[in-house]
């Protein structure tokens, strides 16, 4: 027979078992955490050597859980030392995930204000060997590709998503929604060679041009376009459509006057989260529209610079100085992210604030 | 009345047929592009698998030869990211779902997605930048004292810029995928569950163990192949942290890597003329297929999931 484990209620506390107070937990952890910086700094002074805040955050968080589970096992019992331990890990877990966020948040903008001045934004590479130069070949290119790219995946992926939800029944249907899955999966770089390979059959061996990496772009886009669409469509109340008809409007009507009107605000949220996915591909662009130091405005023709592929190539291939190309690296990365957030940002508020209200 | 009245139809209507038919177009358009995707790339790599030294240059003998130690980089780094990332994200996924205040979650949300929105070249930059000058110290202390288990064998890389490095931009980079398809399947819990463990005396902790986690565990399955398929493509991050040398090894932290076959075609499609071309896009319909296996057993999953989650 099993005994259970009860303890005496100690005064004050009338239901509950020993109960440690609120403030000890947060207690526990200032402790442990000035005890993990203490030590390091001890460390630091005795080999003269840098401070190491990680390190010390490290041993403070071991600290931590090591004591808030012993002090719970100890007034507590072991079920809820179990649970205060799985509380610190899973806290932790979230902590350990904003470290590279931040810390690539703080090195982009560090590194990247150095450069980000008006020549960035108003010269090319063209003639350019060591300090000086800009990206606006490479931002024209981004700005050129990722249209062509959005121009063509954005009716394909809509209407598909239309025959998907309006049309399409049994086993086609099926076969385009496991297709499109399929299609989300396929990696940046073999869109890539598909895009390559596609045109060098028709061109010849060593094709470069910007609307090969569109069409990369493209394979890499409509899924997303689809699915998201799909998804919208799918929210519009079949009340709708059904009062529609029964006024008497053809099918093709209702969708365009009814449904998509109301689903509007959902899909041009998933069409500029599409952007802001395809914009920062490198690799595709990398082996289609390659690299050039000068202005291309023409889709069709010779090699195009592109933001992502400008900052693996200014990383790639320094020249003299280097810290010249490494700047402008950094600078591009800033713009890169500052342009995905900007969408990611318009994105939601999009959503938040055209949505069709549906409460009643 | 004895003959019934043929049944209503509709007028066929042009705007109608041209609608429907557009629509039905651009769904046949992702069969043609998905064929398209596959037709050209078997047909240009068909040459590559009968190509020799002679024929392609960068080929040490036979085409088997040149992708085996490619394939392996690709799966070994992808595994090392997903052990990282998946502990790690479920992590995460609980204590936005289940152990942060409320009113925070669907921020910190925003904030774990916001990893997602940093493009892949960024993180290469990052990791060669920041990630690998500060995990070298690290290494070199882990080569002196844990030199004994096979992993960690040294010499000890100089630059940081190791496999297990590349592993750990990689998982930084799955985290946020792994995380928000788990934190879905975790608010899906029945509330009724939850509340049903907690009714019984049970710690927050038994109450994940015994309704959120079995409830969860396909879920957890199909994000970590999602996970697990992104890694094996990602080509920048790899191409650009790994210092590789091309062979097979199973040591985490000397600077000879097993390069993967994302990253050695971005490094060599530039440059590559003839055959070589033909070699890389072999390698790059691999890919293709490892990708696909592996997106398979995650929908598969999902599937199963949708057919039995009769519990809700």
């Amino acid at each position: 027979m099993s005994t259970i484990d009860v303890r005496p209620a100690p005064a004050g506390s009338t239901l509950a078992g020993n109960r440690l107070p609120r403030y000890a937990v947060w207690v526990v952890l200032a402790a442990s955490l000035g005890l993990g910086l203490a030590l390091f700094a001890l460390l630091a002074a005795a080999a003269e050597s840098e401070f190491n805040l990680v390190g010390a955050l490290v041993v403070g968080a071991i600290l931590y859980l090591v004591a808030s589970t012993g002090l719970t096992a100890a007034v507590e019992g072991q079920r809820q030392a179990k649970d205060r331990f799985v509380t610190g890990l899973v806290t932790s877990a979230f902590v350990i995930a904003m470290v590279p966020l931040f810390s690539v948040a703080i090195t982009v903008i560090g590194n990247g204000l150095a450069r980000f001045d008006l020549e960035f934004f108003t010269s090319s590479m063209r003639n350019v060997t060591g300090e000086g130069g800009g990206a606006l070949h490479a931002m024209i290119g981004t700005l050129l590709i990722t249209l062509a790219a959005t121009i063509i995946s954005v009716p394909l992926g809509l209407f598909t998503s239309i025959y998907l939800v309006e049309y399409g029944k049994g086993r086609f249907a099926k076969m385009i929604t496991f297709l499109v899955d399929v299609m989300t999966g396929i990696p940046s770089i073999v869109a890539g060679l598909f895009a390559y390979a596609l045109f060098a059959l028709i061109f010849g061996p060593g094709v470069r041009m910007g609307i090969i990496g569109a069409i990369a772009l493209s394979v890499l886009m409509i899924p997303v376009v689809v699915r998201s669409s799909e998804e919208m469509l799918r929210l519009v109340p079949n009340e709708l459509r059904e009062a529609s008809y029964a006024l008497g409007v053809p099918k093709w009507l209702t969708i365009a006057k009814v449904v998509l009107p109301t689903a509007i605000a959902g899909i041009t949220t998933g069409i500029m989260l599409s952007i802001s996915r395809v914009i920062g591909e490198t690799a595709p662009l990398l082996i289609t529209a390659e690299f050039t130091a000068s202005m291309n405005y023409n889709l069709f023709q010779d090699r195009m610079q592109s933001l992502p592929v400008y900052v693996y190539t200014q990383f790639a291939n320094q020249g003299n100085p280097a810290f010249a190309f490494l700047e402008r690296a950094w600078a591009a990365a800033l713009v890169l992210i500052l342009i995905v957030m900007l969408l990611n940002l318009l994105a939601r508020l999009i959503a938040r604030y055209f949505s069709p209200k549906t409460g009643r | 009345m004895t003959s019934t009245a043929p049944p209503l139809r509709a007028k066929a209507r042009i705007g109608d047929v041209v609608f429907s038919r557009t629509a039905l177009f651009a769904g046949g358009m992702i069969l043609v592009t998905l064929a398209a995707v596959a037709i050209f790339l078997i047909v240009q790599s068909v040459p590559a698998f009968f190509a020799t030294g002679e024929t392609a240059s960068i080929l040490p003998s036979n085409f088997w030869a040149y992708v085996w130690p490619l394939v392996f980089g690709t799966i070994w780094a992808a595994f090392l990211a997903l052990l990282i990332a998946l502990p790690i994200s479920i992590g995460i996924a609980l204590f936005i779902s289940h152990y942060a205040p409320r009113k925070l979650a669907q921020t910190l949300g925003y904030i774990v997605d916001l990893l997602a929105a940093v493009p892949s070249v960024v993180f290469g930059l990052w990791g060669i930048g920041v990630l690998a000058p500060a995990v070298q110290p690290i290494y070199s202390w882990m080569v002196d004292n844990l030199g004994w288990i096979p992993f960690f064998a040294g010499p000890v890389s100089g630059t940081g810029r190791t496999i297990l490095t590349a592993a750990v931009v990689l998982a930084v980079m799955i985290l946020p995928i792994i995380t928000a398809m788990c934190r879905e399947v975790f608010l899906q819990t029945p509330v009724l569950h939850e509340e049903a463990a907690l009714a019984l005396g049970a710690t927050r902790w038994e109450m994940i163990r015994m309704a959120v986690l079995p409830f969860g565990r396909s879920g957890i399955v199909s994000a970590a192949m999602l996970g697990l398929g992104r890694a094996l493509g990602e080509t920048m991050a790899v191409a650009m942290v790994l210092s590789a040398t091309g062979l097979v090894s199973l040591k985490l932290l000397t600077s000879e890597n097993p390069s993967t076959i994302a990253a050695n075609i971005a490094l060599s499609f530039p440059e590559a003329y003839g055959d070589n071309v033909n070699v890389l896009i072999g390698t790059g319909l691999i890919l293709f297929i490892v990708t696909f296996l592996v997106n398979a057993v995650a929908r598969w999953v999902v599937n199963r999931r949708a057919e039995f989650s009769g519990a809700n």
